[in-house]
């Protein structure tokens, strides 16, 4: 459209005439208000009389602005808001809710000026005063959601913690003549399920089983598969007195449940012997246990294959004793893989430290966990699980 | 110290004066009033842990669950410089921030000066303190609605730079912002506290500056702070508002220097 002649100059001149400095003030599409650096209302315009239901006279010098707001508002506006008015000489997209002279709260944004004189001495504070209702509430409505996102974010961890302790025993149960610690340390934060597992139950009158193991990866996916193994050893052990023919059933039930994921476990089955304990340790794919005796320590069994891999797995038993005073540590691939920057942790500084350690179990699987753990700078990169054993140096026969 | 953003002008053999900030913004709201005290004193500011250009890493949550926290950070502030003798100014809710300080190391202060102090915010039976409990809860809704814009990616920018020149103009957004969960965590803490029962402990001079028309902290409550701290004096001031080391710096520091005026230097 051009505007030069008939209706449409006729139109814009009207609107020019009409839309004159008062008209402009007392109609403008949003609340004015002046008042003093105090903050006594001086001057307000109609649009603000509408949206907040006062009239002229009950307001204009005889209120401060910072009345009109509810209470937590007010505190805002003597802490954050003034001060940043005096500050900068402006203050931007404030949040308040004004209470109306109905009681009801009009939420609103308001936009301030201070004007100043030529030495710098406050005059006067001019504030536009926004209808933020819809606003506010769509607000509310993302503050909701984040805070139902940070609560599903916790209860996500609750269940991961929740779901790790049914994959750990709290603590290992006592055996008479045999001290036996464990200790276990997700990964970073325990956030999130880790693979390691470990079980010690009893199988018959004088044996018990120990098993560690790791099934590969983390999160809810690994935690099932975890606790398959757990239980298919259990039953497994149970019926198979060699703890090769248990970790061939584990592979088996591995390989029907149609999981792509694989784990290694350390089976032991202890029989009380006089003079100490009779072992049967067969290793599916997992770190070779440390035998300490007399001050030094080996790695013991044969390695074997990783199991839910291959239908016909290599798991061989080897006999060990354990007389009194050796001691004997299971653990997972977090010890001797524990980084610090390009270094390992390593077999050799687990060997040295065993060998070294002339202690009970709990202070052996402590000493080892602590040691693992200042070598990353306190921080695990992969889960760590411990079970320490050791044949007290007075056991007798049973 | 660059923990709490210390800054130091003034005499370096003067007396300390040591001004603490109260919940909101930083130790910008004493630049109208720390300079005029560099004639004769030592003056050293700070930003308390959460606020202003501290190191915001520094945030414990169990540490500053309560104002004992913030009182032993400044004791430690305190310590570090090895100041005694101290005169303590302490606005807002560090005004009961120096109170504990001083009840725990009577010893390290020669005076306090509070402006604007509330040993309990909340109305309690048989005194008033201004508000009710739910109105903590509006005031906390409010600082959510008010920190939407507030950026995590800004943080660094704000936070820990205390290496960075005197508030810059693109600085000036930020001294009242500081993170949401540090800003209501604060909130919470000061406006919950109640430490009525500390005002007696304190034994030094203290004086009270009080505002006409404060709505945090109203002529009732500096009453009764002056009457339950055994050498303290009430100064009302023409001054409206909460914030009258901003609005009438003039008033503030002339109330300031006519107490310090009146006690003899410890030697």
């Amino acid at each position: 459209m051009t505007i030069g002649q008939g209706d449409a100059l006729e139109g814009f001149i009207d609107a020019l005439l009409d839309d004159n400095a008062g008209q402009l003030y007392e109609r403008a599409p949003c609340g004015y208000l002046s008042t003093t650096p105090d903050g006594t209302i001086i001057k307000a315009n109609e649009t603000f009389f509408a949206l907040t239901g006062y009239r002229r006279g009950e307001l204009v010098g005889r209120v401060r602005f910072a009345e009109l707001l509810s209470p937590g508002g007010q505190i805002y506006h003597e802490t954050h808001y003034a001060p940043l008015l005096r500050m900068q000489g402006t203050a931007r997209e404030i949040a308040f809710d004004v209470v109306r002279a109905d009681g009801e709260r009009l939420p609103v944004l308001v936009n301030s000026v201070l004007e100043r004189d030529a030495q710098g001495h406050a005059i006067v504070i001019r504030t536009a005063v926004f209808d933020a209702s819809q606003r506010r509430e769509y607000e509310r409505e993302l503050l909701r959601a984040k805070q139902r996102a940070e609560e599903s974010e916790a209860n996500a961890t609750r269940l991961a913690h929740t779901l790790q302790q049914t994959l750990i025993p709290p603590t290992p149960p006592v055996i008479p003549q045999l001290d036996i610690a464990a200790r276990y340390r997700p990964a970073g934060d325990g956030g999130v399920v880790g693979g390691d597992f470990y079980d010690v139950f009893q199988v018959a009158d004088e044996e018990w089983v120990v098993a560690v193991g790791d099934v590969c990866g983390k999160g809810v996916d690994a935690a099932v598969v975890t606790a398959l193994a757990r239980y298919t050893l259990r039953a497994a052990a149970m019926q198979h007195s060699s703890p090769a023919a248990a970790l061939t059933v584990l592979n088996a039930a591995l390989l029907a449940s149609g999981t792509d994921r694989f784990c290694t476990v350390a089976c032991l089955r202890l029989h009380r012997e006089s003079g100490g304990w009779q072992g049967t340790l067969a290793l599916g794919g997992h770190p070779r246990p440390v035998l300490a005796s007399g001050g030094t320590a080996a790695l013991v069994g044969e390695p074997g294959s990783l199991l839910g891999v291959l239908p016909e797995p290599e798991v061989t038993d080897l006999r060990l004793g354990l007389a009194p005073g050796e001691s004997l540590l299971l653990y997972t691939d977090g010890v001797p893989e524990g980084r610090d920057d390009d270094r390992f942790y390593g077999i050799e500084r687990l060997l040295a430290l065993v060998g070294m350690l002339q202690s009970d179990a709990d202070e052996l699987a402590g000493a080892v966990l602590d040691d693992v753990l200042a070598f990353q700078q306190g921080t695990a990169r992969d889960d760590i699980a411990l079970v320490a054993l050791r044949v007290p140096a007075g056991a007798v026969s049973a | 110290m660059r923990r709490h953003n210390v800054n130091q002008s003034g005499r370096s053999d003067g007396q300390p004066i040591l001004f603490a900030h109260g919940f909101g913004c930083d130790q910008n709201m004493w630049r109208f009033v720390a300079p005029r005290f560099e004639a004769d004193y030592r003056v050293i500011l700070f930003d308390h842990v959460g606020a202003g250009r501290s190191d915001l890493s520094a945030y414990d949550r169990h540490r500053y669950s309560t104002l004992q926290g913030y009182a032993d950070d400044v004791l430690q502030i305190c310590a570090a410089l090895d100041l005694d003798d101290v005169v303590f100014v302490g606005h807002s809710v560090s005004a009961m921030i120096g109170v504990l300080a001083a009840a725990r190391e009577p010893d390290r202060f020669a005076s306090l000066v509070l402006v604007g102090p509330s040993p309990r915010y909340i109305n309690d039976e048989g005194y008033v303190g201004g508000f009710e409990a739910a109105d903590i809860d509006d005031l906390l809704r409010s600082l959510e609605s008010n920190y939407l814009g507030w950026s995590a990616a800004m943080a660094p920018a704000i936070m820990g730079r205390p290496d960075q020149p005197e508030l810059g103009q693109e600085l000036t957004d930020s001294f009242c912002r500081t993170d949401p969960d540090v800003a209501r965590h604060f909130a919470r803490v000061t406006f919950t506290s109640d430490n009525r029962a500390d005002l007696a402990r304190v034994d030094i001079p203290t004086l009270v500056l009080q505002c006409s028309d404060d709505v945090i902290a109203p002529v009732s409550v500096g009453e009764f702070v002056s009457q339950q701290m055994p050498r303290a004096t009430l100064v009302q001031l023409e001054a409206t508002g909460h914030c009258p080391n901003l609005s009438a710096p003039d008033e503030t520091t002339a109330a300031i220097e006519a107490f310090l005026h009146r006690i003899p230097a410890q030697t």
